[in-house]
């Protein structure tokens, strides 16, 4: 090594990849404050100016109430179903080593990359009546277009990715000799995943299962093509919203729109405090 | 004799990481397997385990054939170098984790198990950690959490892997010999997996010598260290200083080293190497010798003397500070060997740089 590398290497060191915190600190949160912030903000105060009575009027009209209780029930079967097979898929991601496995692990973000209104057009045609689906399910007296199971699924398909891309790199990460330490103990495979693993990777799981239900709650695109939109059957609430302000009804589109905000927020922060109970002393020291 | 090993064999692709281990362990015994790494030595821990399987060989534990079962069957103690503690339980259901997996009809009731958590947890000296998460512990005590979750089970053998290699040197000492009290006083059949000499000697009643997958050497720490049965061993406990010497009945030879202390040994004659450690070889003054003191430093207790002759042998000493009061630079000596080994043949073997550090810089014809 030459005496010039040797005194370089100093000043080398202090500088940084990125610029300075001051400078990356500002330009996050001016991202942060026009993109994120501020449309929630302006959501909030359109929702404010209506006034609480003719709020409660908008949001417990029969319409809007049917249109909230199917986007739910919806989400909550789409998550419910994601919850298992995305644990299940990541688990085969992570564990198994099979020709293929790269693909289909890039095969988990299509569901990010589609346009929703593609994902939304292709379900719609597969379980048409004539759809490949739709031709085998059809004849049983199953119905899946036009009814909240293809709301369900269109939310299924979109949000899946939050689950399985949550899980993977804990699973990924968990320490192998814990479970050979269970196995040594004694215990049964079912006893080490469900005494070993799944607390482990619970926070994360919790995570990823609620930012897929809040997606859900708000999906459009793959939604509208499937779900028929027949008020009071199977219109979602975000739909409702956009009908409203078609209508030029500013105050009834915001009080929705708050409302799934507002249920999607909630949902976050509990999962959030979850997370913090379930980690709180498990962080090393 | 409780635990038999014969002929295991174990080989990763292309690498054969056991070639042939004969041992066996006797009921009570604590026993090191000491090597350096790469030497297969935690690879036929686990294999002892359950954790890992031969590909040709025998293990059994009294009689009964150990193959054939699961390591949850063996019932065995395992504690992880990094000791491997769920995170999410606190130190006293991670304690209690072997006896809670039971199936129901074995398992002691919630009391009773509470109540050998507490006798484990006053065992250990860890008492007041009952209700602490592993995160809030330190290293030591975290040591003493995973071996008493392993000892919980009560264990047939216990098996630890490198269980003081995460630890600073201090609590290292403290734990090891409260490990060999913890031993004394249960009488468990322990076997650990170790790459530092001091450890496997300080603590273990025998010590089981591997490298590259075969075992160099078994036996009593005192019966190593005085009589290491390979040119291994031998570097390997500190006996840096290879010589080649000519064997004349019985006894070694060599210009300028006086070699009458050692015993007569049963080699053939003509050439062989000479295994010594620094300590001990005494640089004696001597005006015919064909040595040159060349360096001389002191390491506070300890003189480090640096001797060489014509042909550019270098031999490294320590002494005594107040034995090399008589030394000074350039001055002939003679050296005389204190201790040491013989093998036969001229040492030519590969040699092991990272196993000989201070090793012998020597003019080879």
């Amino acid at each position: 090594m030459s005496v010039a590398a040797v005194i370089e290497a100093p000043t080398r060191r202090q500088k940084r990849v990125l610029p300075g915190f001051g400078l990356t600190m500002g330009l996050t949160l001016t991202y942060v404050g026009i993109i994120v912030l501020l449309p929630v903000i302006a959501l909030v105060l359109k929702g404010a100016e209506i006034g609480p009575l003719r709020f409660w009027e908008i949001v417990t009209a029969p319409r809007t109430l049917a249109a909230l209780r199917l986007t739910i029930t919806a989400a909550a079967l789409a998550t419910a179903f994601n919850a298992l097979y995305g644990l299940l898929m990541a688990w085969v991601l992570v564990r198994y080593r099979f020709p293929g496995r790269r693909l289909l692990d890039a095969m988990m973000d299509i569901p990010f990359a589609l346009p929703t209104a593609v994902a939304g057009l292709a379900l719609t045609a597969l379980f048409s009546e004539n759809g490949w689906y739709g031709a085998i399910l059809a004849p049983a007296g199953i119905s899946v277009v036009y009814t909240i199971w293809g709301v369900a699924i269109a939310m299924a398909f979109t949000s899946i990715p939050f689950v399985v891309r949550t899980v993977q790199p804990i699973l990924e990460d968990l320490d192998a000799s814990q479970e050979e330490a269970a196995r040594t103990l004694g215990a049964t495979p079912f006893q080490i995943f469900s005494r070993v693993i799944f607390p482990a990777i619970l926070p994360a799981y919790l995570i990823g299962t609620t930012i897929a239900f809040a997606r859900s709650l708000g999906e459009f695109g793959a939604v509208i093509f499937i779900a028929g939109n027949l008020p009071m059957k199977t219109e979602v609430a975000s739909l409702l919203a956009v009908i409203r302000l078609e209508e030029y009804d500013y105050n009834g589109a915001a009080a929705i729109a708050l409302t799934l905000v507002a249920i999607a927020l909630v949902l976050l922060a509990l999962s959030n405090w979850l997370q913090a109970q379930l980690t709180r002393r498990r962080v090393p020291a | 004799m409780t635990l038999a090993i014969s002929h295991l064999a174990r080989r990763f692709g292309a690498t054969q990481v056991l070639r042939g281990i004969d041992l066996q362990v006797r009921q009570g015994e604590l026993i090191a397997l000491l090597g350096p790494s790469g030497s297969g030595k935690t690879t036929l821990l686990r294999i002892i385990a359950g954790l890992d399987w031969p590909d040709a060989g025998a293990l059994s534990f009294d009689g009964s054939d150990w193959l054939a079962k699961s390591a949850a069957e063996r019932r065995i103690g395992f504690v992880f170098q990094h000791y491997a503690l769920f995170p999410h339980m606190t130190v006293r259901d991670n304690i209690a984790f072997g006896l809670s997996v039971l199936p129901r009809a074995d398992r002691p009731g919630k009391a009773q198990i509470a109540a050998t958590v507490d006798r484990l947890l006053a065992f250990l000296q860890i008492g007041g950690l009952a209700d602490r998460y592993p995160a809030e512990l330190s290293g030591g005590q975290r040591q003493r959490v995973a071996l008493g979750r392993a000892m919980a089970i009560e264990p047939r053998v216990l098996l630890l892997d490198e269980p003081f290699g995460a630890l600073d040197a201090q609590v290292r000492r403290d734990l090891r010999r409260w490990l060999r009290g913890v031993h004394d006083s249960t009488g468990t059949t322990t076997v650990f997996v170790t790459h530092d000499q001091e450890e496997a000697f300080e603590l273990a009643d025998r010590v089981v010598v591997m490298n590259g997958g075969v075992i160099e050497q078994i036996g009593k720490p005192d019966e190593i260290y005085d009589h290491p049965a390979t040119p291994f061993v031998a570097r390997f406990l500190g006996l840096t200083v290879e010589l080649p010497v000519t064997m004349r009945a019985g006894r070694a030879h060599a210009a300028g080293l006086d070699l009458t202390v050692l015993p007569r040994r049963a080699i053939p004659d003509g050439p062989a190497t000479l295994f010594l450690r620094p300590a001990d070889i005494l640089p004696v003054p001597d005006p015919e010798a064909p040595f040159r003191v060349t360096e001389m430093a002191t390491t506070g207790a300890l003189l480090r003397i640096v001797a060489e002759d014509d042909t550019g042998c270098r031999i490294e000493s320590e002494v005594p500070r107040r034995d090399g009061r008589d030394l000074r630079q350039g001055q002939p000596v003679g050296l005389r060997a204190v201790a040491g080994q013989i093998f036969p043949g001229s040492g030519q073997q590969p040699a092991q740089p990272i196993h000989t550090p201070k090793t012998l810089k020597e003019a080879r014809p």
